[in-house]
C-alpha cells in the first residue's frame, strides 16, 4: 500500500505516494534531499534526528512521514535566514558547541524547541531541555554556553 | 530500522476509527506513536494494519467538569505538563507528565497511548492511581467507565478490548490536597525505575464538644493518603498499609518515615528488575522514595 503526503519542509511542498512505514527521517533525507537530519540511534534516544513539525520539537526517527502529513517541517537546513545564520547556529560555532557536528543539527532543534518555551532558561534548565540529545564529543560545557549565549543574542534583538 | 509493511488507515471520528477496527481484525491504534514506532521498528509488533487516531478532534483537549478534570485520549505529556487546570487540580501528574523523557517525546507522546501501552515503566499510570481516575472506552456496545484499579491487569495488559477506543480520562480534584509524584529515573532512557504518587489531606481532629469534656486537644492530622508506587511491580500498586499508617496521624517526619517503610509490605514479591536495578534492589530503596512523595505532598496540602 501507497499512500499521497504532502509535507512542507523548509518552506518548499514535496508530495510524494509513501509507504506508510517511511519515517519521517527518511522522507527528509531521500526526498526532500535534506541530509542535514541525521539518524544516529535510530531508537528513539539520541536526538540527532530532531526536526520541528509545525514549529514544535519532535524525533524524525519516531515519526512517520504519513504522522507529517500537511505539516510544515523546519529542519536544520531551513534555520538561516538566505546567508544570515540563526542566532543558535551563531552560537554554536562561536561557542564552539561541537567537534565532530553529528548531534548539532539536533542539538540546535532541541535548543530552539528550548528557548521557544523558556526565553531566559538557567544551565540547569539548558541541561534539561536537552536531554533527549546526546553529543558523545563536546561534554556538553560548549554546548550549554552556546545555548546560554544564544538566549542573549535573541533576547537582545527581541528589544 | 524499516517496519514491516502495513496497511495505513486515517480516523476522522470515534465512531469512524471503530469502524476501522472492526474491519481490521488485529489492527494497532496509533496516537502519538512513542511507544508502537520502536515496537514496529524492532519487529516487536508487526501488525497488517495501523489506524492513526491521532487527528480525532473529539479526543483532544483538557478541561474541568464537574468535580475534576476530564483530560482527552490526545492530550500530550507537554500539555498536560503546561496545563493550569491540571496543575491546580491534579499537580502530581502535571509533575509526572513533565517528568516523562525528555522534550521531543513529551511534545508527541499522548496520555492515552501511555495508559493503553500499559508499561510498567511508564509514569502516568502510576499517578492516576493514587488520584482514583477512571478511563472512559468506547467500544462496539457503546461507552463506558473503568476505575484505574481495575484497568491494569498485567505487564502492558489492560482490560481494553480488541476493538475498544480509550476517549477519554477523568481524573476527581485533589485540590485542597496535596498531590507530589516522585520518581527514580533509569538515567539512560529516563523510565521510572520506581515512581511513587501521594495525595495526601492534612485536617483536623478533635475539638468538638465531646474532646472538650474529655479534655484533649485539637490535633492537626493527615487525612485521605493515597499512596501508589509503579515501576517495580507489573501494575500500580495501591498502598493500603502506608495510607492507614498516615491517615488520622500527626503529620511529623516520624509519621511519614514509620508510613514509608510499611511500603515493603504492599508492595510484594511480584518484582520487575533489569540489569540495572534488581527488583530486590529497587523494593529496598522504594520506601526512600515513598517517604519523599509524602513529605512532597504534605508540603503542598492545606
Ligand atoms: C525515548 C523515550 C523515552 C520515554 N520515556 C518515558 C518515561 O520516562 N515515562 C513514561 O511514562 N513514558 C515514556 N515514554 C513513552 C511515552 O510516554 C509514550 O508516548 C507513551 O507511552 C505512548 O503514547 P503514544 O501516544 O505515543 O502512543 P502510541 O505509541 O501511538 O500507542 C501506544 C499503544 O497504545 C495504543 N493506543 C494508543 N492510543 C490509544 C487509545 N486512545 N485507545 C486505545 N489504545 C490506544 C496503541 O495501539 C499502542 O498499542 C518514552 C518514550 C520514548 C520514545
Ligand atoms: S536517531 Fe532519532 S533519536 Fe536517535
Ligand atoms: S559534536 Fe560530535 S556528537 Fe556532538
Amino acid at each position: 500500500m501507497k499512500v499521497p503526503v504532502r509535507i512542507t519542509v523548509n518552506g518548499r511542498l514535496i508530495e510524494r505516494e509513501v509507504e506508510p512505514r517511511l519515517l519521517l527521517v527518511h522522507f527528509l533525507r531521500v526526498f526532500a534531499e535534506l541530509t542535514g537530519t541525521k539518524v544516529g540511534c535510530d531508537t528513539s534516544q539520541c536526538g540527532s534526528c530532531t526536526v520541528l513539525i509545525d514549529g514544535v520539537s519532535a524525533k524524525s526517527c519516531t515519526t512517520l512521514a504519513v504522522q507529517a502529513d500537511g505539516a510544515d517541517v523546519t529542519t536544520i537546513e531551513g534555520l538561516a535566514d538566505g546567508e544570515k545564520l540563526h542566532a543558535l547556529q551563531e552560537s554554536f560555532w562561536n561557542k564552539h558547541g561541537l567537534q565532530c557536528g553529528f548531534c548539532t543539527p539536533g542539538m540546535i532543534l532541541a535548543s530552539h524547541e528550548l528557548l521557544r518555551t523558556n526565553a531566559s532558561p538557567s544551565d540547569d534548565e539548558i541541561r534539561h531541555g536537552l536531554e533527549g540529545n546526546i553529543c558523545r564529543c563536546t561534554g556538553y560545557q560548549n554546548i550549554v554556553r552556546a545555548v546560554r549565549d544564544a538566549a542573549g543574542t535573541v533576547a537582545a534583538a527581541d528589544k | 530500522m524499516f517496519a514491516a509493511d502495513f496497511e495505513y488507515y486515517r480516523a476522522g471520528s470515534v465512531a469512524e476509527a471503530g469502524q476501522l477496527l472492526a474491519a481490521h481484525p488485529g489492527a494497532k491504534l496509533l496516537a502519538g506513536g512513542h511507544s508502537l514506532i520502536p515496537l514496529l521498528k524492532l519487529r516487536l509488533a508487526a501488525p497488517a494494519a495501523v489506524i492513526d487516531i491521532g487527528r480525532i478532534a473529539e479526543l483532544r483537549g483538557i478541561s474541568t467538569d464537574g468535580d475534576g478534570l476530564r483530560i482527552g485520549a490526545l492530550a500530550t505529556h507537554a500539555e498536560i505538563a503546561a496545563s493550569d487546570a491540571v496543575r491546580e487540580h491534579a499537580a502530581a501528574l502535571a509533575e509526572a507528565a513533565g517528568q516523562i523523557g525528555d522534550p521531543a517525546v513529551r511534545n508527541r507522546g499522548t496520555i492515552g497511548g501511555n495508559v493503553a501501552h500499559a508499561d510498567p515503566a511508564s509514569d502516568l499510570p502510576t499517578v492516576l492511581a493514587a488520584l482514583g481516575a477512571t478511563v472512559t472506552v468506547a467500544g462496539s456496545g457503546g461507552e463506558r467507565s473503568i476505575a484505574v484499579g481495575d484497568f491494569f491487569t498485567g505487564v502492558m495488559t489492560t482490560s481494553l478490548g480488541e476493538n475498544d477506543l480509550l476517549t477519554s480520562i477523568r481524573v476527581p480534584s485533589a485540590a485542597g490536597r496535596g498531590t507530589a509524584y516522585v520518581k527514580f529515573s533509569h538515567p539512560a532512557s529516563r523510565y521510572a525505575v520506581i515512581g511513587v504518587a501521594v495525595s495526601l489531606g492534612i485536617g483536623t481532629k478533635g475539638g468538638g464538644w465531646i474532646s472538650k469534656i474529655k479534655g484533649e486537644q485539637k490535633e492537626t492530622v493527615c487525612t485521605e493518603a493515597a499512596v501508589a508506587v509503579g515501576g517495580l511491580v507489573p501494575t500500580p500498586v495501591r498502598c493500603g498499609a502506608v495510607e492507614a499508617a498516615l491517615n488520622d496521624q500527626p503529620p511529623t517526619a516520624e509519621t511519614f518515615a514509620a508510613a514509608a517503610a510499611a511500603a515493603s509490605g504492599d508492595i510484594g514479591d511480584d518484582l520487575l528488575g533489569d540489569v540495572f536495578a534488581s527488583g530486590e534492589y529497587r523494593k529496598a530503596v522504594a520506601p526512600v522514595y515513598v517517604r519523599r512523595a509524602i513529605e512532597a505532598a504534605a508540603g503542598r496540602a492545606g
